[in-house]
């Protein structure tokens, strides 16, 4: 006896698109990772397995410099817009709702919607002439512009959580003779800390991986892992590439999955 | 009004939200005294006011209007973590982040005490409460008594002048809600804590209270003993909202409250002519043959048989019903049949003139 209920599974055709997508969306993946461990010069021809291009990657002095930069930057930018989306969720849920609430949350997400590339090219004319005024020439503009657009990503997260708090708990810390810094300090803070932390992984995932904005704002030699990867594949592409994409896939994955485990709800 | 055993004493209390249009007068000039050790229950319907004037107290809300002292000091304008004064919550608020015996600390911590007197307090609140092998447990790990318990504890460890308690045995099911209701009543002896209980649970509020204050829009209505409550209500509201209530109405001449032909009860001196409403507990009704002295005639309805007592339904001769409650006697006698028609009298002691 068919069921009347619409199941989306049941539809003709069902598992063959599904099948199609899985494999459109892993088989590329899955074939950079393999060739990462290829033993011969090609990344399309399988040569027998090695650690060739690990090795290679790991003593390239460009790949290391490229990446401590990355990893300075994301640290840096994920750290500044953690603590900026942390006072926005708690400004934006520890009030009654206001007039312009709404406003301020298209404002705090808005480089969620508008085209990246915008937002790069803005950045770019801005900077230009901050550069010009000052004169300075660091990684500054990289950090500002990476904490920018993180806001967002550790925000949802953070207020997500403040959301789910029993708001009474905070009642209950002041009656404890808790200060309203101290009710912050010793409930509010650990309450939220999963929800901190998930938000902070996801901006320094998300500016780890940025290129766009990067490529648009960075001075001369001031090369990211992923703009440094970009720049490679336009000469020649080397096993080097699926190596260092591995292991950046790798962290990811580690991060992403860390991320899950703090956000999903106790059972 | 300030007397040597006034632990509370809330003046002219009024409490007001929103503004304009959408103004909502949640107490409106409220006056009680609470006693040194007392355990005072706040009673009425929701929307009363009694969660707002225990908010007040605590300090979550800030009066309008009015004063609140606690030892003959001002308190009302002080933060709630000024007031000597805790919470026992009605969903509990633990903290889901800490332990049992963490929760329990926490106040005493904020206070800054010593180290070894916090361990030894928790100890002690540990042992009141019956939770001394649940110390290391996550609260989240905890059946809803045992974190009413915790909450309890959490509670007390400041040793408050004054503890709260809004609605606290609401979310607990009948036994456990039976089996702390003792256990509240252990506590506040052991410990001589002030209580104020919230509750819209009237039988609750009769069996566990010292004094009981029944509020209604804003107002307290009455203030007295569950015994003064009951047995002598002063408006419709209070007579009506505590246990179950016959109202019948009488032309009051020259003193005496007229019922019917021939049946007058005399009122308290300088009552007014005109009319009164007149309260009588379904107990204190007596069935007696139509045409006894001093009876009103009333037409037998149906009757529910509840084993130990029957409640018999009536007609009185102006239509007014009311409700009789009979003690099933030894030799289990079938009660009235529905249409006979019976003489209803009662003691005057038993009739309460109300003001309305």
């Amino acid at each position: 006896m068919a069921s009347r209920t619409f199941v989306a599974a049941r539809l003709p055709g069902f598992s063959t698109i599904a099948i199609a997508v899985f494999i459109a969306l892993y088989l590329p993946i899955a074939m950079l990772m393999i060739y990462s461990f290829n033993a011969g010069d090609s990344i399309a021809i399988w040569d027998g397995f090695s650690f060739q291009w690990y090795e290679r990657a790991w003593e390239n002095d460009k790949v290391k410099e490229v990446t401590i930069r990355s990893l300075i930057i994301a640290a840096s930018a994920a750290s500044i817009s953690t603590v900026a989306a942390t006072m926005a969720a708690l400004a934006t849920t520890r009030k009654k709702p206001f007039r312009g609430q709404t406003g301020i949350y298209v404002a705090i997400n808005q480089p969620l919607m508008v085209p990246e590339i915008v937002t790069a090219v803005a950045l770019l004319i801005f900077f230009a002439s901050v550069k010009v005024a000052t004169g300075y020439q660091g990684l500054g503009y990289l950090i500002l512009a990476h904490s920018a657009f993180c806001v967002p990503f550790a925000y949802l997260p953070i207020r997500a959580r403040l959301e789910g708090m029993n708001l009474t708990l905070e009642t209950a810390a002041a009656d404890l003779y808790a200060t309203p810094w101290r009710t912050f300090r010793y409930v509010t803070l650990p309450i939220l800390a999963p929800g901190i932390v998930a938000g902070m992984m996801l901006a320094f995932v998300t500016s780890l991986d940025d290129v766009v904005i990067t490529l648009f704002v960075k001075s001369a030699g001031q090369d990211t892992l992923p703009t440094y990867l970009l720049a490679q594949i336009r000469r020649q592409v080397t096993g080097e590439v699926n190596a260092i994409s591995t292991v950046l896939l790798a962290l990811t994955v580690i991060l992403l999955t860390t991320f899950f485990l703090l956000t999903r709800k106790r059972s | 009004m300030s007397s040597d055993d006034a632990l509370i004493e809330i003046v002219d209390v009024t409490k007001a939200f929103g503004a304009g249009e959408r103004r909502f007068l949640a107490l409106g000039g409220v006056n009680a005294t609470i006693r040194k050790g007392e355990f005072f229950t706040l009673l009425g319907p929701s929307g009363c006011g009694k969660t707002t004037l225990l908010r007040l107290i605590a300090g979550f809300e800030l009066p309008s209007s009015g004063e609140i002292r606690l030892d003959g000091q001002e308190i009302g304008h002080l933060p709630p973590f000024r007031r000597p004064v805790n919470t026992v919550f009605q969903n509990y608020a633990l903290f889901p982040h800490m332990t049992v015996a963490q929760n329990i600390a926490f106040g005493l911590e904020m206070l800054g005490k010593p180290k070894a007197e916090i361990a030894a307090t928790v100890e002690r609140m540990l042992t009141l409460v019956k939770m001394t092998e649940l110390a290391g447990r996550r609260t989240d790990q905890l059946s809803g008594g045992q974190q009413q318990r915790v909450a309890l504890a959490r509670a007390l460890a400041p040793q408050p002048k004054l503890l709260l308690l809004d609605e606290p045995l609401s979310a607990l099911d009948l036994k456990l809600r039976k089996e702390m209701q003792v256990e509240l009543k252990r506590i506040q002896h052991e410990t001589g804590i002030t209580f104020i209980f919230v509750t819209h649970d009237q039988e609750e509020a009769l069996t566990m209270s010292d004094r009981i204050a029944v509020m209604s829009r804003g107002q307290i209505l009455q203030i007295g003993t569950p015994r003064e409550i009951y047995a002598h209500p002063t408006n419709r509201f209070v007579a009506d909202f505590i246990g179950e209530t016959n109202f019948l109405r009488a032309a009051v001449k020259g003193g005496r409250a007229v019922l019917g032909p021939g049946v007058e009860l005399p009122l308290a001196a300088g009552t007014a002519d005109g009319e009164v409403t007149l309260a009588i507990r379904p107990e204190h009704i007596r069935l007696v043959p139509e045409g006894a002295a001093g009876a009103l005639s009333a037409t037998v309805g149906d009757a529910t048989y509840f084993g130990t007592d029957s409640h018999v339904h009536l007609t009185l001769a102006d239509g007014t019903g009311i409700v009789a409650r009979q003690q099933t006697d030894p030799e289990g006698t079938q009660g009235p049949q529905a249409g006979a028609v019976l003489g209803v009298t009662f003691p005057p002691s038993a009739v309460q003139v109300l003001e309305d």
